[in-house]
């Protein structure tokens, strides 16, 4: 994983609430036994007509929002499937941070995995968020904080171990496999063994 | 006063902490039970093989085929034909991974190949007291017995593998109360439904839900499993039930079960799992299970539910309500019995079990699929396939015209080729009704295995209180 410290782009709004990872990558597209390419997928059912042409009205086709980094969606976003397709799908499409009021468990543990930045924010912030598309933003993973274009700063919540492994671009794994002997000892000393 | 007491979520939590979490880093957790299936787990396997790591405890991982693979009646296992190449890819690397890397998998050839909510607990692998993840949301469902059991992403199925742990933070924790009795056709899904509507598809988010009180207790495992599968679409991780003679008696001689004295020791032990009296939960809730009706559900996230009697609701102005009403081409104010069915679906990890059958074939006994109308049914695994078959219920439901399948996700969520078209409507017993979940274009409406039954018969979404009076 490459190291995230700062994300600066404009905003792209998608204010739906309760995206589900079925709409972000349908599971038509689960059959891969890649991480990479699926951006190419993403949001396929709204991006696309059932005769697979663009549907201009969507948000993520217009060409104003093009190579925006910075996706503002609904309340509760990436809720449902456990699919970690869904965080790979966004950021091989470009985005890498998502802003709600709410972001689903599962998805925000395998979006922080990934170097996908969630950012929870309060529902005033958020209003404004949506009111102003296209908005210059600056996300800082240092001090989590999100700048907004008057200077504004607002500070959003994050784990300090994902922090951390954000920051130095290292994955849990390794964290994971240096307490080797206390997993062992885990196992010895347990009263009962499944 | 300070409260002492501890919730069945706390105790199982507590006998699994490798390393306690602060403020810095997470908890490291052990993991007792890593189910794992074709779909989330071919990139985890190739990150072991990048970097040389073998599977930890092959003796704690079990596998089977469940999402990509056909459901077409078959004689031989052999003539099963995957749809698409990607799919064939995806269970072909799916065996050559459990090969290299030594661990059980119940593949096209086992007698215990199922949907994998539905084998664990079949061959006694579920337990209380146990920690169970999967690369799966609906790993909830394990819960039922008073384990600690979530969906995990790919990344951490390689975590799993590698060193049979996770890092976790400490979730809050939330009571879901249901007392009373249930009313005759009212299930344990239209229970968790209604539940559902209640608190919100985000309701449980940050939370592991315990289920409580004596509506709870007088469900049998089936339903209760039906209940805790459907936690994650209240947005909660893991969804838990204090385990008790119900859950013991279920248990009682499954193959991975411990016997002999193992087996009393372990209910010594299963018995202490229960929250405390004076346990503190962070939040409480409560549903009086009395006053419930069969639910259905009008929108395209399972939180968008109403009685069966009622109409679709109307909420003003809300962009979000009105996109999922178009989408199910619904109107508010229209009678949910005037909703004309394509499809019916009976099947999937939340509604598969035998039980569930035996409502659905009960109420389909020597009646008719109403013409138009195709019904699918789908046990979730090759023995409740063969207890189904031994019961005869194949008969009913091929009498009456529907399709008897073998087991696995088919039309939960499309993948293996059976999908609902573009516009169709489908009564589901499923437990995500999201747009496109069944196929392209597809409006699913969530219910009961009775509801399905009566929406099958009638050709649009019925009531199946009047089928069950008529037959007392
Ligand atoms: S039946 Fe549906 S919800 Fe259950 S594991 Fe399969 S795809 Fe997932």
């Amino acid at each position: 994983m490459k190291p995230v410290t700062r994300i600066s782009s404009r905003s792209v709004v998608l204010n739906v609430n309760d995206v589900d990872t079925d709409q972000i990558i349908p599971a038509r597209f689960l059959t891969t036994t890649s991480r990479d390419g699926l951006g190419k997928n993403l949001f396929y059912d709204w991006r696309y007509a059932a005769d697979g042409s663009l549907n201009d009205g969507f948000v993520l086709n217009d060409p104003q929002f093009a190579n925006c980094r910075i996706l503002v969606a609904g309340n509760n976003f990436g809720c449902g499937s456990s699919r970690e397709h869904a965080p790979w799908a966004l950021l091989d499409f470009g985005l890498q941070a998502v802003i709600s009021t709410e972001i689903a468990d599962i998805f925000r543990g395998n979006a922080l995995k990934n170097g996908l930045l969630p950012v929870v924010v309060d529902p005033e912030t958020h209003g404004w968020l949506v009111d102003h598309p296209a908005a210059d933003l600056q996300i800082d993973v240092r001090d989590s904080s999100l700048t907004l274009p008057d200077g504004r700063k607002v500070h959003y919540p994050i784990d300090t171990f994902a922090r951390f492994c954000l920051l130095e671009g290292v994955d849990q794994l390794g964290y994971l496999q240096n307490n080797e002997k206390a997993i062992t000892e885990f196992e010895e000393r347990r009263s009962w063994k499944p | 006063m300070p409260q002492n007491g501890r919730t069945l979520f706390d105790k199982v939590w507590s006998q699994h902490v490798v390393v306690p979490e602060t403020d810095d880093t997470p908890a490291i957790l052990y993991i007792d039970l890593h189910l794992i299936h074709e779909v989330t787990t071919p990139q985890a396997f190739s990150l072991l093989r990048e970097r040389g790591l073998r599977v930890r405890r092959p003796d704690l991982t079990l596998g089977t085929m469940d999402h990509s693979t056909p459901t077409v009646p078959v004689r031989n296992f052999r003539d099963l034909a995957i749809v698409g190449e990607d799919a064939a890819r995806q269970v072909g690397k799916m065996q050559e991974n459990c090969k290299e890397f030594g661990l059980e998998l119940h593949g096209f050839d086992s007698p215990n190949r199922g949907i994998v909510h539905v084998i664990g607990p079949e061959l006694g692998a579920t337990q209380p007291g146990k920690t169970i993840v999967c690369g799966d949301s609906h790993t909830s469902t394990h819960g039922a017995f008073g384990a600690l059991a979530f969906g995990i992403g790919t990344t951490e199925v390689g975590h799993v593998l590698a060193t049979q742990c996770l890092l976790q933070r400490k979730p809050k924790t939330l009571a879901i109360v249901i007392d009373g009795e249930l009313q005759t056709g009212v299930s344990a899904k239209d229970l968790i439904l209604a539940t559902i509507g209640q608190i919100g598809v985000d309701g449980g988010t940050g939370h592991v839900i315990e289920y409580r009180g004596s509506a709870i207790r007088s469900l049998d495992m089936d339903g209760r499993m039906t209940v805790c599968n459907m936690s994650i679409e209240a947005g909660a991780r893991a969804g838990m039930i204090a385990p008790d003679d119900t859950t013991f008696e279920y248990l009682r001689g499954r193959p991975r079960c411990p016997s002999g004295a193992a087996w009393e020791a372990a209910l010594q032990r299963w018995r202490r799992l229960a929250s405390d009296d004076d346990a503190h939960f962070d939040r409480e809730v409560r549903v009086d299970g009395s006053a419930l009706s069969p639910m259905v559900t009008f929108g395209t996230n399972p939180g968008m539910v109403v009685p069966v009697s009622d109409a679709v609701p109307d909420h003003g102005g809300d962009p979000s309500f009105r996109k999922a009403l178009n989408y199910m081409q619904m109107e508010p104010g229209k009678a949910i019995s005037d909703i004309a069915v394509d499809v019916v679906f009976v099947g999937s990890c939340t509604n598969s079990r035998l039980s569930d059958l035996q409502q659905a074939a009960g109420l389909l006994r020597g009646k008719k699929v109403a013409s138009g109308v195709r019904m699918l049914v789908v046990p979730g695994s090759q023995q409740i396939k063969k207890q189904a078959e031994d019961a005869g219920l194949d008969e009913i439901f091929l009498a009456a015209g529907a399709e008897w399948r073998e087991s696995g996700c088919s039309m939960c969520l499309g993948m293996n080729g059976d999908t609902v078209a573009a516009g169709k409507l489908s009564v589901s017993t499923s437990n995500r009704n999201f747009e496109g979940r069944q196929g392209v274009g597809a409006r699913t409406v969530l219910a009961s295995p009775l509801t399905a039954a009566a929406s099958a018969i009638e050709g649009k979404v019925a009531d199946p209180r009047k089928y069950l009076e008529a037959n007392r």
